[in-house]
């Protein structure tokens, strides 16, 4: 049986079809949530969604747009650092749901180190990154050995550590808020060193984190595609029973996949608290979302370590867009609100995909039936 | 009334590049017992599938009852009175013979079943045709023999007049094979029309009254089974006077490469050891054949051997060294080989390219990966070509084909392919040509052979008897766990192979 190849369209291509499918989640989250603005007040519907989509290029000045664009990216950062750890998960066939939690140790760990143990930066990152590490391990050694489902595992320690960290931080808060003590005062050896980034944004949080953050993401898409430690990490994801037979130790595989995810969310959120931008609450009693909406950031990416970039900036920039909306005609939760519709319709880019090759394969099949059925026709038969 | 219950009058299938069925007329009378016969692959599958509206055919139709009728969809089958049981048993594991027999068609008093009056019918259809089951028995908990039973019933309890049994022999026990031949005879004496999909020729003759057969896809015929023999059938089935014989020289044994002493495997279905004290040698330059009925202790074997499960109680020796606690890397580094006998479970990733699953047993090696850690991509497309040239490995986009995508047969020679190239001391074999055509197994066959002339050790393991007396120099007969007799293919037959298989007899001096 020798057919001949039908000609693949640009359509066929699995990375096409990917963006294609963002994009068309971005326009049908935007629609969804214009439409919500709609329905609560007509009259600031089509203002609110410009000044979302714009974000700061709402602000009337290019040195103050630089400033909040500044913002925006030193809180893309740990989004994507989250979205990676997602998607690295994923590639071998585990759902971290955990990363909330593992951003969490990571935001615990690294600031405990600044502002209890007075360390420089680099040891307060490396410690989020064990810590973060260990908590995924955790999870992934309960499913390697005990076959507890990672899901179930991860939603419970992303409490445990949420109160934990709570608690560790307490010890280290102002004494009049329930903010941890700033680190720029505090031990000003554990912020980021800005390598002249803050005086190109105008923006004193604007780090190493971001270009740092971006060598991360290369690094892990060459781990995956181009290394014997990726072919044996996704080949334990497709199958573990093939793995094992092919003598990979699939457990150890396991175990170190929860071990690199939690070190990737945790290294996020040392990478957010340590430019000082933000404090973190000790009262707080809900996970902070970073690492929930890497999820939809690692499939709105198309589960593209570099395509998690552009999503994590995208869902990133609407959430700050969202702060712009006119707080007289909405409440202020609407920015919220907005950016959550058009975060979980992000969600959808894996359905939308599927959707489209199934109709392209269908298309294809039909085409070459319609050929076998003609060459069948002209008497040539005996295809076998 | 019509003649025949169910008429398939010139089915044609086809798919991408193959026609399953090929202008295939089956008719099946009312309460005969009719045999379909074919080699895996000739397309019995797929006629069923076109009977339950799985498929659609692009040509021919179908009668029930002599009207023509329209096959959508299972359930339009099921209101024709057509029931199925499948080799791989439809039964949910943690309910009752009971719920399962009624599931999907409970009776039923506003929100509440009505179980009373449904254990009445199924006793008394389980009377009516003596087919023995406990009702409120959990299905996990009951023998396979029992479980068939219930699938039949359930075909019963939805007054299906026409029963279709696909395979249904492959998972019993002889004593099983006999009461279910009763039973089948029990159902068409009361009108019942059966459709027996099987290729083992000797049930075919005993219980069947007509057989049709088909070949790659094509209709050969359909003959009383009073006015032929198997040997008849056979050659029907697979278009030439069987020979089967493998072409090879006498064997020249030499050193022990695999040494076994006193195995013992953990069950993972019963509390009894499944592997209860096997104790056997392979030589180089001689195929050993382990036969057995499914399910006596194979599988089990095999993961011990290769590491996939750890043993109870024993020692393995591979050329030599203790290879018992041995990591599965280590086995295969030092030339053990093994071709698993479920390819989508263990021998291949498919969601891999076929490069990538020929490397799976190399990827680390130097030539496939450099000492930074990076895999060699060129040297794997080069590898993975030459393999499939060498192997005829045939797939849609060459090296970069998604296994998946693959026909079964060109998967398994992929796996051949790997394994053999491997270069190994010992190959391990697991039922290497189930589900394929007959140019494959000859295929494959002559490769073992090969492998076995160029001083290998060879250990097959199969359920095929053909297969069993064609390609082995030395047969050990495996029932419940223990191996029960040792013969030299060419001095016993397979009547005498069946009745130790089955337990009847053992050899003397076997433990």
């Amino acid at each position: 049986m020798n057919e001949r190849k039908p000609k693949r369209s640009l359509l066929d291509r699995q990375g096409i079809q990917t963006l294609i499918a963002s994009l068309l989640c971005i326009v049908l989250g935007l629609l969804v949530g214009f439409i919500a603005l709609l329905i609560i007040n007509p009259g600031g519907a089509v203002k609110g969604i410009l000044a979302i989509v714009k974000n700061f290029f709402y602000l009337p000045n290019a040195r103050m747009q630089m400033q909040y664009f500044g913002s925006t990216l030193v809180k893309t950062a740990p989004l994507i650092m989250c979205s990676l750890s997602v998607l690295f998960a994923y590639k071998v066939g585990l759902f971290n749901i955990g990363a909330a939690g593992q951003y969490v140790m990571g935001a615990g760990a690294s600031l405990y180190c600044a502002l209890a143990l007075n360390m420089p930066w680099y040891v307060c990152l490396i410690a989020a990154i064990l810590a973060g590490g260990i908590l995924g391990g955790i999870s992934g050694a309960l499913k390697a050995y005990c076959n507890v489902n990672e899901v179930i595992s991860c939603i419970m320690l992303n409490w445990i550590s949420l109160y934990s960290v709570n608690t560790l931080l307490a010890g280290v808060k102002e004494s009049t808020s329930p903010y941890t003590k700033a680190v720029d005062t505090s031990n000003p050896s554990a912020m980021l060193p800005t390598l002249g980034l803050n005086q190109v944004f105008g923006n004193k949080y604007v780090t190493l984190a971001l270009p740092l953050v971006m060598v991360v993401a290369v690094v892990i898409f060459i781990l995956l595609e181009k290394t014997k430690l990726g072919y044996e990490l996704k080949a334990t994801g497709a199958n573990r029973a093939a793995a094992k037979y092919a003598g990979m130790r699939e457990n150890r595989n396991l175990i170190l996949t929860m071990v690199i995810s939690g070190g990737l969310a945790a290294m996020g959120a040392s990478l957010f608290y340590l430019t000082g931008i933000e404090q973190w609450s000790v009262t707080q009693s809900s996970v902070p979302g970073m690492g929930f909406n890497g999820i939809a950031a690692a499939f709105l990416g198309g589960l593209n370590p570099i395509g998690a970039i552009f999503s994590s900036y995208f869902i990133q920039h609407i959430t700050d867009g969202g702060g712009y909306v006119d707080k007289s005609m909405y409440a202020a939760q609407i920015s919220d609100l907005i950016s959550s519709l058009i975060i979980y319709l992000c969600g959808f880019v894996l359905f939308f995909r599927t959707f489209m090759s199934d109709r392209i394969a269908k298309r294809m099949e039909m085409r070459r039936q319609a050929a076998l059925a003609a060459e069948e026709g002209h008497g040539k038969g005996g295809v076998e | 009334m019509a003649q025949y219950t169910v008429e398939m009058l010139h089915i044609t299938k086809r798919f991408p590049g193959i026609i399953a069925n090929d202008d295939i007329t089956l008719q099946l009378k009312r309460g005969e017992i009719h045999a379909l016969l074919g080699e895996n692959g000739a397309g019995k599958s797929t006629l069923m599938s076109v009977l339950f509206g799985l498929y659609q055919p692009e040509e021919g139709e179908i009668r029930i009852n002599g009207e023509r009728v329209d096959i959508r969809d299972p359930n339009d089958a099921n209101d024709l009175g057509i029931g199925m049981v499948h080799q791989h048993f439809k039964l949910v594991e943690c309910f009752t013979v009971l719920d399962n027999i009624i599931m999907g068609v409970e009776s039923t008093k506003g929100p509440f079943l009505q179980k009373a009056e449904a254990r009445k019918r199924v006793l008394e259809l389980s009377e009516k045709y003596g087919l023995q089951v406990d009702p409120d028995a959990l299905v996990e908990d009951i023998t396979v023999g029992m479980q068939q039973r219930t699938e039949i019933l359930k075909m019963l309890y939805r007054d299906n007049d026409i029963l279709i049994f696909d395979e249904p022999t492959a998972v019993l026990t002889p004593q099983e094979i006999d009461e279910l031949m009763q039973i089948m005879r029990n159902l068409a004496a009361e009108g019942k029309s059966i459709l027996f999909i099987s290729h083992k020729l000797a049930e075919i003759m005993s219980v069947a009254d007509r057989c049709s057969v088909l070949r790659k896809g094509k209709y050969v015929g359909t003959v009383d089974t009073k006015d032929t023999t198997a040997e008849g059938l056979s050659s029907m089935m697979v278009g030439r006077d069987v020979s089967f014989s493998v072409e090879k020289k006498p064997a020249e044994t030499g050193e022990v490469v695999l040494e076994v002493r006193d195995m013992r495997v953990a069950s993972k279905i019963h509390k009894n050891d499944a592997v209860r004290g096997v104790s056997f040698q392979v030589r180089r330059g001689e195929i050993v054949c382990i036969a057995g009925i499914d399910g006596n202790g194979q599988t089990e074997l095999v993961y011990g051997l290769t590491g996939l499960e750890p043993l109870k109680g024993g020692t393995v020796s591979l050329c030599g060294k203790e290879i018992t606690n041995a990591s599965i890397r280590k086995r295969s580094v030092m030339g053990m080989s093994h071709i698993p006998e479920d390819r989508h479970k263990h021998g291949l990733v498919l969601d891999y390219s076929l490069e990538d699953n020929l490397v799976l047993q190399r990827y680390f090696e130097p030539e496939f990966t450099n000492r930074a850690g990076f895999m060699r991509r060129g040297n794997i497309r080069a590898y993975a070509e030459r393999l499939i040239q060498q192997y005829d490995v045939r797939s849609g986009q060459g090296a970069a084909t998604t296994t998946r995508s693959m026909s079964g047969g060109n998967q398994q020679k992929a796996i051949v392919a790997r394994e053999i190239d491997k270069d190994p001391e010992l190959l391990i074999a697991v039922q290497p040509t189930r589900g394929l055509d007959v140019g494959a197994i000859e295929y494959i066959h002559s490769q073992i052979v090969a492998q076995r002339d160029a001083g290998k050790g060879v250990l097959l393991v199969s359920l095929e008897l053909d297969e069993v007396i064609n390609v082995s120099d030395r047969i050990l007969v495996m029932y419940e766990g223990e191996i029960v007799g040792e013969f030299d293919p060419k001095q016993v037959t397979v009547d005498v192979l069946g009745l130790y298989m089955a337990g009847a007899k053992r050899e003397e001096g076997q433990p």
